[in-house]
């Protein structure tokens, strides 16, 4: 396995920054979140359609650019730094990967090319899960009836589901098996917009009620089995973990900025001994969730569906914590200042919150990666 | 062959050397004499140095006009990797080879080369690191062992003490940073000296350690000669030489120490499972961290080794050594903590000895080779650009 970075990926990595850091500022994302979240959609066309970054992983034969998973967590991870606000990791990191693992004729022909292509956007109703066993959490059911079926159920908090254009629902049918439906605006969704902490990802809440959905609604091939939900996921996580990892980077970077200039005490408070200490152990954190990322996304396109949930539940445990910590140092080192709404701390300190909890909080991920390395609880 | 054909080569090489010769006389060295574990069959592992030299494993990255293999690195780390996984005792040649050879290859006169180089690649001469002095530690630059210039043959004559020599007992050379130059401060004026140990002006005396064992020394000089040709650079130089010295421990041989460290976690599980601990929720979560700091540190050096580091990786790379010391010294708090009062009771269970020696030793890995402390600040310093710490005037 080689971890160096190739021309191409450091060319879209960079390429990428600067066109966020046009367009994507802190001046930007405060237009949305002083409005009450949402996103960007100006920001997300051009993304989507004229950039192509969402064609990044798809596969060719649907429409996309058929990449490993280093590209696609290089650009979470400049978005995260950014805190760019659009449904791309819903739509990229979620949706495009469960229809690649599972979609039959029509998500492969329609739905994956319509995302390569930036005409819409998605997302998938998932649980709060982190792992394919708790597909047992699936509590929407899927009757047969005539052609078509009849969805049941709710889902508490999906990203970006306000504004997508696509709602991927894993919906259980009678015997048991999982099966995808496509659901799109013009169905009778209800929808609930949740006011949230963090305004950067908007969330809502999906209520479905004796929805009739048309036979071609039902998306997979074969219903979603464990080992494809696993993979699926874990493209999800592994692209939350780089998201991460991106937003632990510029704040720990915008608090360097400010110690630098602030004086006390007749210096320059990171000349004091305990802040370079406290910001050389987030470099230690950063450096080891960053290779743990690029480890995972590196030999992600090997692995089996069980390897790659260790390898990025790894990944995410250390991204998740390292965002939080890098937020609350810099609340802490920025004092009176970082606790005002005009200084951005907040924002990353309050996307660390919430992104800490999507799909599975870390102790959830050492418990798999327990499980994994050492046999499961009740058998060791 | 293709570079990847050509390490599997390599290691098949390797592992099958190994299991051949690391065996009856040479099994009880597997595992043993790690750092801080130094002093452990010292002959028996003096003779183990002639014994990889006859198969040509000393020294394989040393170029072949000095008698080594040209491995590259990836090569190299192959090879470290087989020889972790075999259990290969800690290299009694280590400084010879992964410091003074690299430095005098780099630096040293051709004299110099062709009467060092030799016994090193052989493993018929072994070398020590004097470096820390009892008022230079963290501060290297504050050495105040002096040489004084013999004007009638040239040679330097050395007066003061070096402390913490690592297995001095056991070397035949030492090379020692000190002061040329009267009344020089910090980093000028220093020399870059060959010292033979086996003569009057030298006096050796070992310091037990936290294990009982003594594997570093004080080692005293009175007028000890070195040769005027033993001097590497320029007088006044030293400091740029003995920096350079420390360079040369690029981290290779840490992919192949993550082996060891792999069997260290690996024994901890299967004893966690033998006596129940791995059902405690709170041991299992620590087992897991474990696990993933083994993940991040494979792929952190493997990012530092790799051809073309960028900027960001360099950078990365100065957490290495914070990153693994630290994570090794959790872990032996995680083997005792898994072992409970067991820990506390000395037997010959191999096991159970080879985690107390894991818990004591690698209270050492955050202290030696810059501590815990050094290391933040010069990535603070270096890696994030904050301003230097300031130097104070007691003495
Ligand atoms: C097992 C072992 C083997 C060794 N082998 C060798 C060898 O072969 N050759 C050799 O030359 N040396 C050797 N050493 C010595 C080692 O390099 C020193 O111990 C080390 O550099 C620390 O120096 P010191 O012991 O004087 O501690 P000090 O420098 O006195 O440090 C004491 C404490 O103060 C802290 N401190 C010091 N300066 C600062 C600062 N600026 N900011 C914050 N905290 C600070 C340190 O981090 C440490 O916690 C060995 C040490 C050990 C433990």
């Amino acid at each position: 396995m080689n971890l160096d970075l190739t021309a191409d990926q450091r060319a879209i990595r960079d390429e990428a920054g600067r066109f966020l850091d046009e367009n994507s500022s802190s001046k930007d994302v405060r237009r949305i979140v002083d409005a009450g979240g949402g996103t960007d959609e100006a920001l997300w066309r051009t993304v989507a359609r004229d950039l192509g970054w969402c064609a990044m992983s798809i596969p060719e034969e649907c429409g996309g650019l058929g990449l490993d998973m280093t590209e696609m967590s290089l650009l979470m991870e400049v978005c995260g730094a950014h805190l760019a606000c659009m449904p791309l990791w819903s739509t990229a990191c979620l949706a495009a990967p469960l229809l690649v693992e599972t979609g039959n004729e029509r998500a492969r022909e329609t739905l994956l090319p319509a995302i390569a292509g930036g005409e819409i956007s998605a997302t998938v109703a998932w649980p709060a899960l982190a792992h394919a066993e708790q597909l047992i959490a699936i509590s929407v059911t899927a009757r047969p009836e005539g052609e078509g079926y009849r969805l049941e159920g709710e889902v508490a908090m999906v990203a970006d589901l306000p504004g997508a254009d696509l709602i991927l629902v894993p919906a259980r049918l009678p015997d048991g098996t999982v099966a995808l439906f496509a659901l799109d605006r013009t169905l009778p969704l209800k929808i609930t917009v949740l006011k949230t902490l963090d305004a950067t990802r908007p969330l809502g809440a999906l209520s479905l009620t004796d929805l009739a959905v048309p036979a071609e609604g039902r998306v997979d091939e074969n219903g979603i089995g464990a080992s494809a939900a696993e993979r699926a996921l874990a493209f999800g996580i592994l692209g939350l973990a780089a998201e991460q990892l991106g937003a632990a980077r510029a704040v720990m970077d915008l608090t360097l900025a400010y110690i630098g200039e602030r004086v006390q005490f007749g210096r320059t408070i990171a000349s004091f001994q305990a802040i370079k200490h406290r910001c050389a152990k987030l470099e230690v954190d950063f450096a080891e969730a960053r290779s743990l990322v690029y480890g995972a996304a590196a030999g992600f396109s090997d692995w089996s569906g069980e390897e790659a949930n260790a390898e990025v539940a790894a990944a995410r445990v250390l991204a998740s914590e390292l965002l939080f910590r890098a937020a609350e140092e810099s609340i802490q080192l920025h004092g009176g200042v970082g606790f005002t709404w005009e200084y951005d701390p907040h924002l990353y300190f309050k996307r660390a919150q919430a992104s800490n909890a999507l799909l599975g909080a870390p102790e959830g991920h050492l418990d798999a990666i327990a499980d994994a390395i050492i046999g499961r609880g009740a058998e060791a | 062959m293709s570079e990847a054909e050509g390490i599997k080569a390599l290691r098949t090489e390797a592992a099958q050397w190994l299991a051949e010769h690391l065996t009856g006389k040479y099994a009880p060295l597997r595992h043993r004499g790690g750092s801080g574990d130094g002093d452990a069959f010292p002959e028996l592992r003096k003779e183990w140095e002639r014994e990889l030299a006859s198969g040509r494993w000393t020294c394989p990255g040393w170029p072949p006009e000095h008698g080594g293999r040209g491995l590259s690195i990836a090569e190299q780390v192959a090879f470290q990797e087989e020889y972790g996984l075999a259990g290969g005792p800690g290299r009694m040649g280590h400084i010879g080879e992964g410091l003074v050879g690299p430095t005098l290859i780099a630096f040293g006169t051709d004299d110099q080369k062709s009467r060092f180089l030799p016994g090193i690649l052989n493993g018929t001469e072994f070398w020590c690191q004097g470096y820390s002095e009892p008022s230079a530690g963290s501060d290297l630059g504050n050495i105040k062992t002096r040489a004084r210039l013999d004007p009638a043959t040239g040679d330097w004559l050395v007066t003061g003490q070096k402390v913490w020599t690592s297995l001095a007992h056991l070397s035949d050379w030492i090379f020692v940073l000190a002061r040329c130059e009267e009344g020089s401060v910090g980093r000028n004026g220093l020399i870059f000296l060959l010292i033979k140990i086996d003569q009057p002006g030298v006096e050796i005396r070992p310091i037990r350690q936290i294990g009982g064992g003594a594997e570093f020394n004080e080692v005293f000089f009175a007028d000890a000669r070195a040769h005027a040709r033993d001097v590497v650079g320029q007088p006044g130089d030293g400091w740029r030489i003995a920096m350079a010295l420390l360079g040369f421990e690029r981290g290779i041989s840490t992919l192949g120490q993550q082996m060891s460290f792999a069997q260290e976690l690996d024994l901890i599980i299967e004893i966690a499972k033998e006596n129940g601990t791995a059902l405690r929720p709170a041991i299992r979560h620590r087992i897991a961290r474990a696990w993933i700091g083994l993940r991040a540190m494979r792929y952190l050096a493997m990012r530092v080794l790799s051809t073309d580091p960028d900027g960001d990786v360099q950078r990365e790379g100065l957490s290495y050594k914070y990153h693994w010391s630290n994570w090794h010294r959790d872990l032996g708090k995680l083997a005792m903590d898994v072992l409970g009062p067991e820990a506390n009771i000395i037997s010959d269970d191999w096991r159970r000895e080879r985690l107390q020696q894991l818990f004591l030793f690698s209270r050492a890995d955050t202290i030696y080779g810059g501590t815990n402390e050094i290391q933040l600040n010069i990535l603070a310093e270096q890696g994030l650009g904050m301003p230097r710490e300031p130097r104070g005037t007691s003495k």
